[in-house]
């Protein structure tokens, strides 16, 4: 195992690399302080520079970077603004904005780079360990078994994605899956639902749909609701001093860190559960697990309580990189978008990647490990700086946020009917976000659409009809455990319903 | 009725169009040689069409309706936040998509930025116009010399 370790460590440890790790990092957390710009659109916006690269390695590298970036950046506007940037730093404003408040933002930020400082690296590791583990299982998967894996995949993202409205989250699933069959497949060499559009002949591209599904209607959000780019309460902009903190309170936020730094891993590596989940529930244990004034300060300004998100969440993000890795399915929106940047470099991942393309496996690894140091170690200092970045105004933001989410497209397909074509998706993607109606599940369904139809018709032809699910064990308990994940939620709703309505028996 | 269940109503009817195609005809195209075969091109979009419709009928339903999240937008008041403004830049970006082809990427972006900029209340002529135009020629200089995608520059009748 060590060969290709270290030899990825030599990739790594070019120049341009390294240069496109401390930019990546950069660029996340420039982007993601701004309040309203999540991790999705950022990568989004980033992945025809990525692919213009070339390199699959160090265009992954930077998609990378600039992901964890995201999260970064995030949490800083949560603690200085209380507006976060992004949602899996919510629960980082609950004790980290009191903070600033007190005038302590300089001891948040410290606190909350090393809990993400540790919080990745803990994940990394973890990675190295497990992503092996899980790939050479892997390898004994068929196509039934990839086909039900992908079943799950979907099922488990609808059912995490709207809590109490699993059926409009897989009405977005069915929705991406049929967008994906739009155009001239691989499969039989068949054109279909192009409506005679010479267009569509290609199918709709896949920067497209992200952009429209992400960038579009949030900068569109923003223009609707100016508050939304506001600031907070204020206060936050002001000077920041005092990053050091001491001795006593590292040893108080330690056990917080190591354990919500494990937990956070395990529940990114889910499909469906990612960044967001994790640190509401890392934050959540570490309040029921404290004791009196310990518990009593979450809320006000614990160091605990900002640090148990914070450490969550970036390890979330690395344990999301798992199931990309090893299956090449997506858990998140956001490496669904990794994933398809992927397969525009003409890398699939999966089980192989990592015997057939270690470079590219390993380098992403260990890019997390720098990616993780450059941002304790460069980005923290910078803060203050950056900070003044919060104070462009809205007026030069939104006009640029639209054009580069049409460059995004442009740049990709070079023709017109592309970018009407993603304005056009991108306002049909803002009324689905009026209703409420989660857009990640429409995307992560188009992109596994055209692997989860090879492999169903792979499965189909080997044993001529629907008969492997029968008789392949395995697919039989994949595809039983996604039926449970979708009437499970449900269910418990609906009994709720009826107890709350005091019809149900009691048990 | 509530818009999740106007969407639901619409999807239903692209289930129907897109499942009546499945169904009836896109059977026609398949060469003889494949019809013996478990899975045509038309087996998986029939699965698709049907979960579909279903799905629509379950949230036309069972949607309850629930009050709008807290910092979400809630569209039954839309009129209350700034609609002219998204309404304009929509339109706006349509502009740019077929500029950008007739008048070529400087000219467009410059203009669209600029326009941008003032459809969203900025008045200072002195600092937007030069604030966009830089930064198109700084774009259109990583795009076409760092990148290496060519962007036509200029109208096409130069």
């Amino acid at each position: 195992m060590l060969d290709p370790i270290l030899a990825a460590l030599q990739v790594v440890l070019q120049p341009h690399i390294l240069m496109m790790v401390v930019g990546g990092c950069l660029i996340g957390t420039l982007i993601g302080m701004l309040p309203g710009l999540g991790p999705m659109s950022i990568i989004a916006i980033m992945i025809p520079i990525a692919i213009s690269i070339g390199d699959p390695s160090a265009a992954l590298i930077l998609l990378a970077a600039v992901y964890y970036g995201a999260i970064f950046g995030g949490s800083t506007s949560s603690i200085l603004i209380n507006a976060p940037g992004v949602a899996s730093t919510v629960a980082t404003s609950f004790d980290g904005f009191p903070l600033a408040r007190r005038g302590e933002a300089g001891k948040a930020l410290t606190v909350a780079a090393i809990a993400s400082f540790c919080g990745g690296t803990i994940g990394a590791v973890l990675l190295m360990i497990l992503a092996p583990m899980l790939a050479s299982v892997a390898l004994l998967f068929h196509s039934a078994e990839y086909f039900a894996m992908m079943v799950v995949g979907l099922s488990a993202i609808a059912a995490f994605a709207g809590t109490g409205q699993v059926a409009k989250a897989l009405m977005m699933t069915v929705l991406g899956l049929m967008i994906a069959t739009v155009g001239q497949g691989a499969l039989f060499n068949a054109t279909r639902f192009t409506g005679g559009i010479l267009e569509l002949q290609s199918g709709i591209g896949f920067i497209t749909l992200a952009m429209a599904m992400f960038a579009l209607p949030e900068a569109l959000y923003l223009v609707l609701d100016p508050k939304r780019s506001k600031r907070g309460e204020g206060g936050g902009s002001s000077e920041i001093t005092g990053l050091r903190i001491t001795r006593a309170e590292a040893r108080r936020i330690a056990p917080v860190i190591g354990r919500q730094s494990i937990q956070g891993f395990l529940i990114g590596v889910l499909p469906g559960a990612g960044a967001t989940i994790a640190s509401f529930l890392g934050y959540a244990v570490e309040r029921n697990i404290a004791k009196g004034a310990d518990q009593a300060e979450f809320g006000k300004g614990s160091l605990k309580g900002l640090a148990a998100p914070e450490a969550a969440n970036n390890a979330a993000c690395t344990g999301s990189f798992v199931p990309l890795l090893t299956l090449g399915i997506p858990g998140s929106g956001t490496t669904a978008i990794l994933l398809g940047a992927l397969i525009a470099l003409n890398v699939t991942p999966g089980p192989r990647l990592m015997t057939d393309q270690p470079d590219i496996f390993w380098g992403v690894i260990i890019s997390m490990y720098i990616g993780n140091v450059v941002l304790l170690v460069l980005n923290l200092p910078l803060i203050p700086y950056i900070a003044k970045l919060l104070a462009v105004p809205r007026t030069y933001l939104i006009p640029f946020i639209l054009f580069f989410t049409l460059m995004g497209a442009y740049i990709g397909q070079n023709n017109t009917t592309e970018l009407l074509l993603l304005v056009g998706l991108g306002v049909m993607a803002t009324i689905l976000r009026f209703a409420d109606y989660p857009l990640a599940p429409l995307l992560i369904g188009f992109i596994l659409g055209p692997m989860l139809e090879n492999n169903f018709a792979r499965a189909m032809q080997l044993y001529g009809g629907p008969g492997f699910i029968l008789e392949r064990p395995m697919t039989l308990g994949l595809l039983v455990f996604a039926l449970v994940l979708i009437v499970l939620p449900s269910w418990r709703a609906r009994r709720a319903r009826l107890r709350k309505a005091g019809v149900a028996d009691g048990d | 009725m509530a818009l999740d269940r106007w969407v639901a109503v619409v999807f239903l009817t692209i289930c129907c169009a897109y499942g009546y195609t499945a169904f009836f005809l896109m059977d026609q195209a398949v060469p003889p040689f494949m019809q013996r075969n478990p899975v045509w091109p038309s087996s998986f979009p029939k699965i698709l069409a049907v979960a579909g419709a279903a799905l629509a009928l379950a949230v036309i339903v069972g949607s309850k309706d629930s009050a709008p999240k807290d910092g979400e937008i809630d569209y039954r008041r839309l009129h209350e936040y700034k609609l002219g403004q998204a309404l304009a830049l929509v339109g706006l970006m349509v502009l740019y998509a077929f500029g950008l082809h007739e008048i070529g990427f400087i000219a467009a972006t410059i203009l669209f930025l600029t326009v941008g900029g003032a459809l969203l209340g900025e008045r200072r002529w002195h600092v937007l116009v030069p604030v966009s135009a830089t930064a198109t020629m700084v774009i259109w200089y990583l795009v076409q010399e760092v990148l290496g995608i060519f962007l036509r520059p200029f109208p096409g009748f130069l």
